[in-house]
């Protein structure tokens, strides 16, 4: 069964989850670039309360819900911790990452959020975001099939 | 020592840590929401590429997982706009429009698109859910991150770009 197929609990769910979400990021001013970029030059270190009190929050009920939980009521899914795999792609992501966020004070969450306080201009940003995911996977795309046909065409 | 406390606290944390501890924990809460609701770990920037494949026929767009999830996605999105929304209209100042060069936003925004993808996630699947459960991998992740970005702000910053 596709995750869209879940039906209204689910959905309203994601609805309740999104909108506290995003309520957050308004309240802690992460909508606005500009309070990012102050604290990437230390001008205010406040972000680092914003991802720590965030980071609290997750850990504590993941931990709980590992400890305590059984399945997602909604789901069937069970509470387990699903680690992503390293390899030296989380290194050059976190670079490339690092150097967009640097350049524009911006990143995904944050970014729908600033739609929300009103930020228009932050269209160029989401549209930026869009041109990136898809190159990067015109360029995955690319590599995977020369690696399968074996050519060295390009 | 005393009194050099107080003003350590106003040099680093001009505008006080409260909104910003706040605003944190609800962050924090809504990504909890949902994954007691659904054992999914929502991050934000997977929105990118399984909202891509609405639009294109490219198979690593296409994957069963990115199908499977596009339309709350697409949802989650939303609510996150509208989130933001509510508190300006209930408790902000105002809507609020950014100063910072439209070019910053295009080639910042680009990259950030580029890194989240390679890197597997971005500031709330790594930063907040990733470090919450202290995974290595997203430990990694955001050190790096974090050090390049404040390399490149403050280089843009010493070169006079401003906002």
């Amino acid at each position: 069964m596709s995750d869209d197929e879940r039906g209204l609990g689910f959905m309203l769910v994601v609805v309740a989850g999104g909108l506290i979400f995003g309520f957050g990021l308004a309240v802690s001013n992460m909508a606005r670039p500009e309070v990012v970029l102050d604290f990437l030059q230390f001008d205010d270190l406040g972000l680092v309360f914003v991802m720590g009190g965030a980071a609290v929050v997750t850990g504590t009920v993941f931990a709980l819900a590992e400890a305590f939980g059984d399945r997602a009521p909604l789901t069937g899914r069970d509470y387990g911790r699903r680690l992503k795999s390293f390899d030296k792609n989380v290194v050059v992501g976190g670079v490339v990452f690092g150097a967009g966020w640097g350049i524009s004070g911006i990143c995904p969450g944050a970014a729908y959020a600033s739609l929300g306080v009103g930020n228009y201009p932050i269209l160029i940003a989401i549209g930026g975001m869009f041109v990136g995911a898809y190159l990067q996977g015109l360029w995955r795309a690319r590599r995977a099939e020369s690696a399968v046909t074996g050519t060295s065409a390009d | 020592m005393s009194g050099l406390t107080p003003l350590l606290v106003e040099g680093l944390f001009p505008n006080g840590i409260a909104h910003y501890a706040l605003g944190g924990l609800l962050i924090g809460l809504g990504t909890a929401v949902i994954y007691l609701g659904t054992g999914i770990i929502a991050g934000a920037s997977t929105f990118l590429e399984s909202t891509l494949s609405y639009a294109s026929d490219l198979p690593r767009f296409n994957k069963a997982k990115y199908v499977a999830s596009r339309d709350w996605r697409v949802v989650f999105t939303l609510s996150i706009v509208a989130g933001a929304a509510i508190y300006t209209v209930l408790f902000g100042d105002g809507w609020w429009v950014s100063d910072v060069q439209p070019w910053r936003f295009a080639v910042g925004g680009v990259l950030v698109g580029v890194g989240t993808r390679i890197g597997k996630g971005c500031t709330s699947g790594h930063g907040v859910c990733g470090v919450g459960s202290r995974s290595r991998t997203s430990l990694v992740n955001v050190a790096t991150f974090m050090l390049v970005a404040i390399g490149v702000a403050q280089l843009l910053s010493a070169l006079g770009v401003s906002p």
